[in-house]
């Protein structure tokens, strides 16, 4: 096409003679592109708020010992009784420790794997909390706070006080928030614990937890790993849970089934323990796409609609055109140019409008007791979207002018110039 | 002298709403600096055999040469290039695009031809203009024009690119006698001068009456041929 700087001519000189409905064309293409960015990008973004809510400070894969009855008894292992069907009655778990068996070499392997970001032990104790003569029951669970703050951005749960308190003073505690406003308890106040086996712990709040979940911080809080053992009255080598964290969540499912039957203990993955929330981000995902597209539809039948009137009105020029030499191929690219242009424009327009929206949306005040570390709405800036936004306004509006231009193509001149 | 234009046995039917014998076995010649106009009746085939000699129309049978090269059968793309380089075309209305100045509309079919730079053919168009006595209107959109002054500027158009072979529809038509004559006399100045072919299809005698050669029309034939003295 060396005529194309011909046509490029033509095509502006007729786009800027009706200057109204170009603009009119354009901006049903703005608003229909900006409505996508600002919908994906304010439906992402709450969906990220809310996936980090779980999944943020879930870790990936949970190891834990849990006490069951076990699955093969003596008697399934004698040769005698192999063909037989033995029923046994009241099979009762062995008496066991709670805590993982080799919890030490266990974390050091872990933590040599290439697979894996992270992995930090965890003491879980149940405590009572207690004040004046109330005892709320709870649980403490002794971590490694620099471990947590890396891997599961602990730091962004603490609403009041410091998290690093708890290494710097052993009885320090990180309380959660439904305890600390049931027992009227702030920064700097004394609290005791007192454990299962009955022992009375002292210790001074470092600071107020909150995750945004109810039934977490009504129970829940935070020690360093030696004080909730010292709580429970164990060793150092008393760990109840293992948290680990991958590089690649996908990882979780297999690596799970591995570890759980290599270290014979019990190894939850993510997946299964929030299945749910991929399902949910899912589908919000689906409707924001399916109301984008809807509406950038009709944006393309806007631009369809003026298009073919225009080819009405541009009967006579159409005629004369092919009447001087020009092919129907040229006609035909004068009129899709047109319309990628209508696209182009309304498109750049709406990726502005839709940025702008979206960072008005980002800096507007957002709080919320359940989310106590938002304060704006979560918006999404991924240039996803925007890539996605063009392209598809370049696709809608070429499919549009196609159809007008391919009848603009056909047109016969000497019946308009009868016609006369 | 030599042939510019010749047809042989062109046959034409309409098809709808009825089937029509419009054309009847039309074999015509038209010499290199002719100029020949067509008269007839309204409906009696005329511009329907101007459509077919300006390959817009190309649903008939029979044989067309331009400049000694047999047309019928060429794909479209072909065409449309003839068109562009060997013939220019001057309607009953003057069919300029609205939109563009006067002097962008003489220089469009030149920019698609493509042969010359853009400053050339801007030159050209101005040599055009000149020539036709509407220069000092070069600037201004053709909408802006009187009848008379867009019936010029389409002639400047169909002489951009120096075609073999002028054809016009009723060109006069719609004009005034003044206008009317300026029109001829330009006709008659480009074939005389330039010896440029012209095949003009009119109602006017007074028109015909000057030009040199009348193909008399009717009913699809062609009915005589006379040398106007």
């Amino acid at each position: 096409m060396n005529d194309f700087p011909l046509i490029f001519e033509i095509t502006r000189t007729h786009l800027m003679s009706r200057f109204k409905q170009t603009v009119v064309a354009a901006l049903g293409v703005t608003f229909g592109i900006g409505t996508f960015i600002i919908m994906m990008s304010f439906m992402t973004g709450l969906n990220g708020l809310l996936d980090g809510l779980i999944l943020n400070r879930t870790p990936h894969i949970q190891i834990y010992n849990e006490i069951k009855p076990s699955a093969s008894q003596p008697i399934d292992r004698a040769a005698q009784y192999k063909n037989s069907f033995n029923v046994v009655h009241a099979i009762k778990p062995k008496n066991s420790q709670e805590r993982i068996h080799n919890a030490i070499p266990l974390l050091a392997q872990l933590k040599q794997n290439e697979k894996v970001k992270g992995a930090t032990p965890q003491t879980v104790s149940k405590v009572f909390y207690l004040a004046g003569s109330n005892k709320l029951n709870g649980v403490i669970n002794g971590i490694q706070v620099e471990e947590e703050i890396r891997l599961f951005n602990f730091e962004d749960y603490i609403t009041e006080g410091e998290s690093k308190s708890i290494l710097k003073r052993k009885n320090s505690i990180l309380l959660g928030a439904g305890i600390a406003h049931k027992l009227s308890l702030s920064v700097g106040d004394k609290i005791q614990v007192s454990s299962a086996n009955g022992g009375i712990f002292p210790l001074i709040i470092g600071g107020i937890f909150q995750s945004g979940l109810a039934e977490v911080d009504n129970i829940q809080s935070y020690v360093n790993i030696k004080t909730a053992q010292q709580i429970l009255g164990e060793g150092s080598h008393y760990i109840s849970h293992i948290h680990v964290k991958l590089w690649d969540i996908k990882d979780a499912v297999p690596m799970a089934e591995k570890i759980s039957t290599q270290y014979n203990v019990s190894a939850l993955d993510i997946e299964t323990a929030n299945a749910q929330f991929e399902t949910g981000s899912d589908i919000r995902n689906l409707i924001s796409y399916a109301v984008s597209i809807t509406l950038l539809i009709v944006a393309g039948f806007g631009i369809y609609n003026i298009l073919n009137m225009f080819i009405y009105e541009k009967m006579n020029d159409i005629a004369i055109l092919k009447a001087t030499g020009f092919m129907g191929t040229d006609v035909k690219w004068m009129f899709i140019s047109q319309a990628l242009i209508i696209g182009l424009i309304g498109g750049i327009l709406g990726l502005v409008l839709g940025f702008g929206v979206s960072v008005l949306i980002d800096h507007a005040p957002f709080n919320t007791e359940a989310l106590p570390t938002i304060k704006t709405y979560p918006v999404n800036f991924n240039p996803a979207f925007y890539i996605i936004g063009i392209v598809f306004a370049l696709i809608s509006t070429f499919l549009a002018g196609y159809f007008p231009a391919k009848k603009a193509q056909r047109i016969d001149p000497v019946e308009i110039i009868r016609g006369q | 002298m030599s042939l510019i234009l010749e047809t042989k046995d062109i046959n034409k039917y309409f098809k709808h709403p009825v089937p029509f014998h419009v054309l009847k076995d039309i074999s015509i010649q038209l010499n290199e600096g002719e100029f020949v106009s067509i008269m007839g009746k309204s409906g009696c085939g005329k511009s329907t055999l101007l459509y077919i000699l300006s390959t817009m129309d190309t649903d008939y049978s029979g044989e067309l040469y331009i400049d000694g090269n047999k047309l019928t059968g060429l794909p479209p793309k072909n065409l449309a290039r003839v068109r562009n380089e060997s013939i220019g075309f001057v309607f009953q209305f003057h069919y300029l695009l609205p939109e563009f100045t006067v002097l962008r509309n003489v220089m469009l079919p030149a920019l698609k031809l493509g042969k010359k730079s853009k400053a050339e053919i801007k030159k050209d168009a101005y040599e055009k203009l000149d020539m036709l006595g509407i220069k000092d209107q070069a600037l201004k959109k053709a909408a802006m024009l009187s009848g008379g002054q867009k019936q010029r500027v389409s002639i400047a158009r169909a002489l951009i690119n120096n075609p073999k072979i002028i054809m016009g529809d009723e060109p006069t038509g719609n004009l005034d006698s003044k206008n009317s004559n300026n029109v001829f006399n330009i006709f008659k100045q480009l074939s005389h001068e330039q010896n440029l072919s012209l095949l003009i299809v009119t109602h006017d005698l007074d028109f015909a009456k000057k030009t040199d050669r009348i193909i008399e029309m009717e009913d699809g034939f062609i009915l005589s041929e006379m040398a106007v003295l």
